[in-house]
């Protein structure tokens, strides 16, 4: 029975040495095809005496199954073989850059505006929005700023020409006014928006942003101003530790009123170039809504009190990103704006 | 306000370091802009006279001077100042002194020994003067130390008062502050009765009783209008910002310092009759102290006499009614003026004055007689003299009323969110000299004349906030009812859409709303803007009416600085003079979202052919702003667009925008290279999307046919597709347009219009015979509207 293993060693050295799929199934002809060895093998079989016989054929199988087995593996192995070849030649250089349209980004305060809606919106305040050419009415008057006041003077104001009485918006206040008009308390919103003053400078645009903030409920005091400013602050800087400073201050529209001043968030407070060796920055404007304010609107001032904020967004957003220059914000240099992605 | 330590100190010295005394008053209120010091820090300076300046040997411009320094002996020193001089008194740096950024020591200067330095003013960084040493007064004590002669050791605040802090508008009312809130004593002025030495006197009338309801006036005969200002008052002044200029003005001016009270002399010889308070007469022109003439307002009360206006009450003085170095007699003005009536006065005029400044806040009522009698002794103390009577003038009833303002204590606990207590309230009133009485809760004070800050009860409440330290209140998060703010699904937030545009490739510009009236009549054809009365530059002039041409300007910008691919894009308000203008009649404010693209499609890039951003890019932009909305475009004629190239885009038959290529009159005027394409649309309209609302799902399969026509040059596609689409069966679910062909095979005037046509059945597979007709019925349509034959 030598000659089966023979066979066997035989075949599995041919196949061995094929590298190619169809060459391989020519010799596997010539093993396992109509005359192949092993076949003739098999056809030699019927010669044989009957116990001869069933022991010759399984030995004969059992090379089959050998050859059988190595042709497979041998196939696999030319398969993988080809894979792989073929995985080779399709290799790309990937460092090469990706294709299509990069993107493009929202402007930096508009970048800083939606996250302090998103920051307000967390705490239940709406977003209102008003005209930006106001009446004299809604921007002082209703503010408790009447005509002639000192106050007024704190605001260079635009003033349309040919158009007595309209303006354009010195700040986002008479959104409150206007909200306060249409809606009942409680009332709790923040009103962004550009707001425009004759001032132009390093430190000053003709149109700034400002962000208003009102709450108007049956018990909402001072301390609770305190604690909500604080709070927004701490979460729009990200700084757990940051620290506020309310100082006493003068607005028409609110009584008391307070100025609001945060460490500085370039030394934690410890005095720099930023916040000229005090510690701290002047951040917002902010106060209980003075009760004339409220009988302007036809609200009971009495019944109900609240707080009102006015926070530049600009500011807010040359602190977080490090900006030296207010005036980038408005000059539409890509160069500058495409950091902001 | 700015005022010397040393000054405010000779009110009140309480216990504090400089910078805890401004600390202390920022953060009540009263804000401390900037604490310098009066002089840097330098020792070793002493007064010294030059007691001989001889020629230096071998230096014409150089000196060679004896000087007694107060040290004993005469000291050797060589100076190159052009004053120098012998008699003349200077501050001499010894040996050792250290000055700023210099150590003085012995030295040879071009041969001969110096044993000091004599000092400009610069030299010791008291001012940028450097023309010549610094002159001292002849009485100036040899050997002391001019930090002491000079009183150098000095601080200078500088106070940010708020408008209704006008009581804080002298050393006084500050002082009378610092005292309440350090609970230290303060010594106001003892200002003793005059000694009437004169009968000379002029009549007052209140003319215009409700603007001056008090007029205190005097003549002081006999004064030496040359009498130098003593060198105490001089600094005083100088340290609060104003010039010296001579001694009357510089008492008047010390007065309203010290008291707050502003104060005016005339020179009485120049005067005729009695002081009227009037209103001027028609046309009537006064030369001012400023060199202005002005036409005062009908409503601006003036100061005149028998002849003529001498000055705007509480205003400025006028030129020909002032004194001068020959006057002789003063008329001395101590007035109140109402804040209504002085408010807005100078600002229209165009100026602003220490005394309008003080006037219009609110000055002290009560204290018009005494800052009388403490100038009229100041002036006698200096330019001597011989005071006449008084002549007051009072409207008593028309003085500012002082009700009394009732503070529920429980009610300024509400406010403020503490507990404080009747009793603390009461402490901290007292502490302020605010006059009160007490009934259990409720404290009813009653504001004295200083104050023109109390009159309702939230006033109170703040003055006690202020005292009890608003760092004392402590910072609480609030408690609310937590109701779900509604929010419309149909109303996609704004930010949506600003990443959206950014997702494909903008970045978003915030441009000013106001700009060159240039821009509005190229973009807008806008020839009635809205005008800005007092615009900052004629470039930012007027009201934009659209977005676009601050986007060309964003082009033109950055094509300067060679960017060739720009794409940006803006959210804004525009200004459209309209009578459907509703919060504001007669003006429309629409909120729009505009963009623009030039240059091409893709940054370069490998593997991608590069091409221009043309219309349809732009068009391709707005779709997908707009999704799911499917908009229609319809041409337009727009001043701002090439007119083959523009369209209106409507949403439900409505314009809410354009899109289109910019017109070729403008890529050329402002010199764009190629045109950019920019789309606008009203951003309400925008952002609104409808529910999405579900549809079966057909199992059948879908036939897909391909037609392509062949049209005149003038058919849009969108008219052939909408004809295709109104003669196609209900299965017929979709026709898109996929390819346009000119060219060889098809006539020159016509073009080729190939549509996708798919079908599809929700309740059965269709059959031949059925696509056939439905495909047939639609040529057919086409063939009949448009002559369209099907391209073989």
């Amino acid at each position: 029975m030598t000659n089966v293993d023979q066979l066997v060693s035989q075949a599995t050295a041919e196949f061995a040495a094929i590298a190619d799929a169809a060459a391989l199934e020519q010799a596997k002809a010539r093993y396992l095809g109509k005359s192949g060895s092993l076949t003739e093998l098999l056809k030699g079989l019927g010669k044989l005496a009957p116990e001869e016989r069933k022991q010759a054929g399984a030995a004969i199988n059992g090379a089959k199954e050998r050859i059988e087995a190595a042709l497979g593996a041998r196939r696999e192995a030319i398969r993988r073989g080809a894979l792989e070849a073929q995985l080779k030649a399709e290799a790309l250089d990937i460092t090469l850059p990706g294709r299509g349209l990069p993107t493009g980004g929202l402007h930096p305060v508009t970048r800083t505006l939606e996250r302090i809606e998103a920051l307000f919106r967390s705490i239940g305040f709406d977003v209102a929005d008003g005209p930006e050419i106001e009446d004299d009415f809604h921007n002082f008057t209703a503010l408790n700023t009447p005509e002639n006041h000192p106050a007024r003077s704190m605001h260079d104001t635009f003033y349309l020409e040919n158009a007595p009485g309209l303006l354009l918006r010195t700040h986002t206040s008479p959104i409150q006014v206007r909200y306060m008009e249409t809606h009942k308390p409680p009332i709790r919103i923040i009103a962004p928006g550009r707001v425009y003053r004759v001032d132009s400078d390093a430190t000053h645009s003709p149109m700034f942003h400002q962000v208003e903030g009102l709450w108007i409920d049956e018990n909402v005091s001072f301390a609770d101003l305190k604690g909500v400013f604080t709070d927004f602050l701490r979460n729009f800087f990200e700084k757990p530790d940051l620290r506020t400073r309310f100082r006493p201050s003068f607005f028409p529209f609110t009584e008391p009123s307070a100025e609001i001043d945060m460490s500085c968030v370039f030394c934690d407070g410890n005095g720099c170039r930023v916040c000229s060796h005090t510690g701290w920055l002047e951040i917002a404007g902010s106060g209980m809504v003075h009760p004339n304010v409220l009988k302007a609107v036809g609200i009971d001032s009495e019944k109900y009190i609240g707080f009102a904020f006015g926070m530049g967004p600009d500011r807010l957003t040359m602190l977080r990103y490090g900006v030296n220059d207010l005036r980038l914000f408005f000059d539409g240099d890509l160069r500058f704006l495409a950091q902001f992605k | 306000m700015q005022f010397s330590e040393h000054w405010l100190r000779s009110f009140v010295n309480p216990p504090l370091t400089s910078a805890e005394l401004a600390h202390a008053l920022t953060m009540a209120g009263l804000e401390v802009e900037a604490l310098q010091n009066v002089a840097p820090a330098f020792a070793g300076v002493v007064v010294a006279q030059v007691l001989a300046a001889d020629k230096h040997p071998d230096a014409d411009k150089l000196r060679l001077c004896r000087v007694d320094a107060g040290q004993g002996e005469t000291l050797q020193i060589v100076c190159g100042a052009p004053n120098v001089a012998a008699g003349m008194k200077v501050p001499c740096a010894l040996v050792g002194a250290e000055l700023p950024g210099i150590r003085i020591k012995a030295a040879k200067v071009r041969g001969v020994e110096s044993f000091g330095m004599l000092c400009s003013a610069r030299e010791l960084g008291l001012s940028e003067d450097h023309s010549g040493l610094l002159a001292l007064p002849a009485d100036a004590p040899v050997g002391e130390d001019i930090r002491a002669y000079l009183a150098l050791d000095d601080m200078l605040f500088t106070l940010k008062l708020t408008p209704n802090r006008a009581d804080c508008l002298s050393l006084n009312g500050v002082a009378r502050e610092v005292g309440a809130l350090t609970g230290t004593a303060v010594s106001f002025p003892v200002i003793p009765k005059t000694t009437v030495a004169s009968d000379k006197r002029r009549d007052v009338m209140l003319d215009a009783p409700a603007a001056c309801p008090r007029y205190c006036g005097r003549v002081i005969t006999g004064i030496d209008a040359k009498a130098p200002t003593p060198e105490w008052m001089k600094r005083r002044l100088e340290r609060s910002g104003i010039r010296a200029i001579s001694a009357v003005v510089d008492v008047t001016n010390y007065v309203m310092l010290e008291l707050g009270q502003p104060l005016h002399a005339f020179d009485n010889a120049r005067l005729q009759g009695a002081i009227h308070v009037r209103f001027p007469n028609a046309g009537e022109k006064l030369l001012l102290l400023n060199e202005q003439t002005v036409e005062p307002s009908a409503d601006t009360a003036l100061i005149a006499d028998g002849r003529r206006a001498l000055a705007l009450a509480g205003i400025m003085g006028g030129e020909e009614s002032g004194i001068s170095d020959v006057t002789t007699e003063l008329f001395l003005e101590s007035a109140f003026f109402a804040p209504d009536a002085i408010a807005g006065k100078a600002r229209a005029l165009g100026f602003s004055s220490d005394a309008s400044y003080r006037f219009e806040r609110g000055v002290d009522f009560s204290a018009t007689l005494d800052a009388l009698e403490r100038a009229t002794q100041l002036i006698q103390e200096i330019c001597g003299g011989q005071a006449g009577p008084v002549t007051d003038a009072v409207e008593a009833g028309l003085l500012p009323k002082r009700s009394p303002v009732r503070l529920r204590v429980t009610r300024a606990e509400k406010i403020l969110g503490i507990p404080l207590g009747a009793d603390v309230a009461a402490r901290l009133l007292k502490g302020l000299d605010l006059p009160f009485t007490r009934e259990g809760d409720v404290i009813t004070v009653t504001p004295p004349p200083h104050r023109f800050d109390i009159a309702i009860e939230e006033d109170l409440v703040e003055e006690l906030a202020r005292l009890h330290g608003y760092d004392n209140i402590p910072a609480r998060l609030p408690q609310g009812s937590l109701a779900i703010l509604p929010q419309s699904e149909q109303t996609r937030s704004i930010w949506r859409l600003r990443r959206l545009l950014a997702g494909r490739d903008y970045q978003e510009v915030v441009n000013y709303s106001f700009v060159d009236a240039a821009l509005e009549a190229d973009f807008c054809a806008n020839g009635e803007p809205v005008v800005l009365a007092n615009p900052i530059a004629s470039q930012m002039s007027v009201m934009r009416s659209s977005l676009i041409g601050g986007l060309v300007a964003n082009l033109v910008g950055n094509l300067n600085r060679r960017v060739e691919r720009i794409r940006v894009f803006e959210t804004g308000r525009c200004f459209v003079r309209d009578a459907r203008g509703d919060q504001i009649p007669g003006y429309l404010q629409p909120k729009r979202i505009a963009g623009l693209a030039a240059g091409p499609t893709a940054p370069e890039q490998w593997g991608v052919p590069t091409r221009r951003a043309d219309f349809f890019d732009a068009k391709a932009d707005v779709e997908a702003l707009l999704a799911p909305t499917m908009a229609t475009f319809e041409r337009v004629s727009h001043p701002a667009l090439h007119p083959g190239r523009a369209a209106a885009v409507l949403v439900n038959g409505k314009t809410i925008g354009l899109v289109g290529e910019l017109h070729p009159l403008w890529t050329q005027k402002y010199d764009l290279g190629s045109a950019p394409v920019v789309f606008e649309l009203d951003l309400d309209a925008a952002q609104q999307q409808p529910l999405p609302a579900y549809r079966e799902i057909s199992r059948y399969p879908t036939v897909v046919r391909d037609l392509a026509l062949v049209v005149d040059q003038g058919v849009s596609a969108e008219s052939l597709r909408g004809c295709l689409v109104a003669a196609a069966p209900a299965f017929v679910r979709e026709v898109l347009p996929f390819d346009l062909y000119q060219g060889k095979g098809v006539d020159p005037e016509k073009k080729s219009l190939a549509f996708r046509v798919v079908m599809q059945d929700t309740e059965k597979t269709l059959s031949d015979g059925e696509v056939e007709a439905a495909v047939m019925k639609m040529i057919e349509a086409a063939a009949s509207r448009f002559a369209a034959k099907l391209r073989s």
